[in-house]
């Protein structure tokens, strides 16, 4: 493993552990260069604790990574230079204004007087934050706070961004205006390492994905290859009587032959689909075993159903799942 | 791109300088930060001065060059606290993420917060003093020496500041820093001679306030005020300064480094 390297991060076996929890458990990671990268999983699997370690944030406890080859360990001030990172909460400075946070992070990365005023007017501009140029930035919404946020993260345009969690949070048009940045930073040669908790977000930006589980990575590869891999639909259904639930399981895994099936006590139903003419079956099967429903509905994956089939329980963990 | 795996001490200092900027624009923000080094030095001179002044001295005007450096010397010091725990705020809130994921020497908040405090120190100098010559005090020594005097001080609650800095690195919260410092400091600012003359203590407490620093840097302000000599109390001053900050300054920045 050489410095030079087509790779922007690449990690290895990376373990963190707190207390007794081990919070990332060996998570592996390769990530090339001028790709969007999505990192997939519910909350606590380990996602932010990840990226902390690839920023320098945190010390791994075992395992290595690299970013564009440095160590991140032994070589923190390099990777430092070539990251940019947007935490989950907005790491801004909220007392201040939007253009003193830009200044003061300018002149923190090197650059003159003149230099940082001018970079952040033009920040400002294009993330339309000139309204809270002046005022400091509790006065404002979380949404502008975030957008300010990623614009000090791309103060010196580096090569490598972090972003956890960009949108959640944010509204939906705030959310497209983030993912309209996010694939402009790649155009212009930036690699981007995005953590969400949305598979339709991965969907939209992310040219590879992994998916984050009990910090363990559970899958990798395309989006495409991942929704597959889980079949191409769910079907929700709602039991008119909620007493008929296990029955109604015992038949839904007999006709498909799975037993990954998420239920709530109060007899509602998501069972994953290879294909869609499988509804037929296991309606035809409720009807012969007379249990009445009340509603159904045929979804595309979403990445409850995505974890559901990769781990075996649902990205909420107060879903029952029968197993 | 250059880059390199280490920081030059002129990228050090200049981070720092930026650090300390910020302080200030943040102190521009949230002006009501200045109130402990704007009301208390008002307060406790008007209200020390006039409640000892009369049992002490016999009057105010004679207890003035006596309360004067005392009352400067408690008010600066007590202040110093607040950089222990504005620096704990500081390190709670999310900006401080970014500080550490961005390629700046380590140490650069904390000497940025450590120097802009001074600005702090400043005020509740002149503050104290300006009190002072309204209420009558006229130090003999004149202007020069007078300045000689809060240059002393700003600087020993600059090395003060250190061992607060730390607390500020190690506590949990901005609370229980407030809770450790006052602990520290209030025995040591009270069991002075800085508000009355220790002849009248009984002997065990007489020995103590002897030896304790804050006395020193008392009677070295006196001096320096009212008759504008520099002796041995100066020296030790600067002295007990240097080894404060000998101490701490690598202790705090050790946490520091272990926590950033």
């Amino acid at each position: 493993m050489g410095t030079q390297t087509d790779l922007a991060v690449e990690a290895q076996g990376l373990v963190k552990i707190f207390g007794t929890n081990r919070a990332v458990n060996g998570v592996d990671l390769k990530v090339p260069k001028g790709a969007i990268y999505g990192v997939l999983g519910p909350n606590g699997a380990g996602k932010t604790t990840t990226i902390q370690m690839l920023a320098t944030l945190l010390r791994p406890d075992g395992g290595s990574a690299r970013v564009f080859g440095h160590d991140v360990v032994k070589e923190p001030h390099r990777v430092r230079q070539l990251i940019g990172v947007t935490g989950q909460y907005a790491s801004v400075d909220e007392t201040l204004s939007a253009r003193e946070n830009l200044f003061i992070f300018g002149r923190l990365l090197g650059l003159s007087r003149a230099q940082s005023r001018s970079r952040a007017q033009e920040l400002l501009e294009e993330f339309d934050l000139s309204e809270a140029a002046k005022r400091p930035l509790k006065q404002f919404s979380g949404g502008m706070r975030r957008r300010l946020d990623l614009a000090a993260s791309l103060i010196s345009q580096p090569p490598l961004i972090f972003l956890d969690e960009p949108t959640t949070g944010l509204d939906p048009r705030t959310r497209a205006q983030m993912w309209n940045t996010i694939r402009h930073l790649v155009q212009t040669g930036s690699t981007v390492l995005l953590t969400t908790q949305y598979l339709d977000e991965a969907d939209q930006l992310a040219d590879r994905v992994a998916v984050i589980d009990r910090g363990q990575v559970v899958a990798e590869g395309t989006v495409d290859t991942l929704k597959s891999s889980i079949g191409s639909a769910s079907l929700r259904l709602e039991l008119a009587d909620a007493a008929d639930l296990d029955r109604a399981l015992a038949i839904i895994s007999g006709v498909l032959n799975t037993t990954a099936i998420e239920r709530t006590p109060r007899g509602r139903l998501t069972v994953p689909l290879a294909d869609a003419e499988q509804v037929a079956d296991v309606l035809i099967g409720l009807r012969h075993a007379g249990i009445a429903i009340t509603a159904m509905s045929v979804e595309k994956p979403t990445l409850d159903a995505v974890f559901l089939a990769l781990t075996g329980h649902g990205a909420n963990t107060e879903e029952v799942v029968l197993s | 791109m250059n880059i390199t795996n280490s920081r030059g001490l002129s990228q050090s200092v200049r981070h720092s300088l930026t650090m300390a900027h910020r302080t200030l624009l943040k102190i521009r923000r949230t002006p009501e930060q200045l109130a402990d080094v704007t009301f208390q030095p008002i307060v406790f001179t008007l209200m020390f001065t006039y409640i000892f002044g009369g049992a002490i001295a016999g009057n105010v005007s004679s207890y003035l060059p006596l309360i004067i450096p005392g009352l400067l010397v408690m008010t600066v010091i007590t202040t110093s606290i607040q950089t222990g725990v504005q620096l704990r705020e500081d390190m709670d809130t999310g900006v401080f993420n970014r500080f550490k994921a961005l390629p700046i020497a380590r140490i650069a908040p904390l000497a940025g917060a450590l120097l802009a405090d001074t600005v702090r120190y400043f005020i509740a100098t002149t503050l104290t003093i300006a009190m002072g010559y309204l209420m009558g005090y006229r130090p003999h020594a004149g202007f020069g020496d007078v300045v000689l005097a809060g240059l002393l001080v700003i600087a020993s609650a600059w090395a003060m500041s250190w061992i607060f800095a730390f607390f500020g690195v190690i506590a949990r919260t901005a609370s229980s820093v407030q809770g450790i410092s006052m602990i520290i400091l209030f025995p040591l600012t009270f069991l002075s001679n800085a508000l009355v003359p220790s002849q009248t203590m009984p002997h065990w407490l007489q020995i103590f306030v002897k030896i304790n620093p804050i006395s020193h840097l008392v009677t070295a302000i006196r001096d320096l005020a009212n008759t504008g000599s520099v002796n041995s109390n100066l020296a030790i001053s600067l002295l007990g300064a240097a080894i404060v900050v000998l101490i701490f300054a690598p202790l705090t920045v050790r946490a520091y480094m272990r926590k950033a």
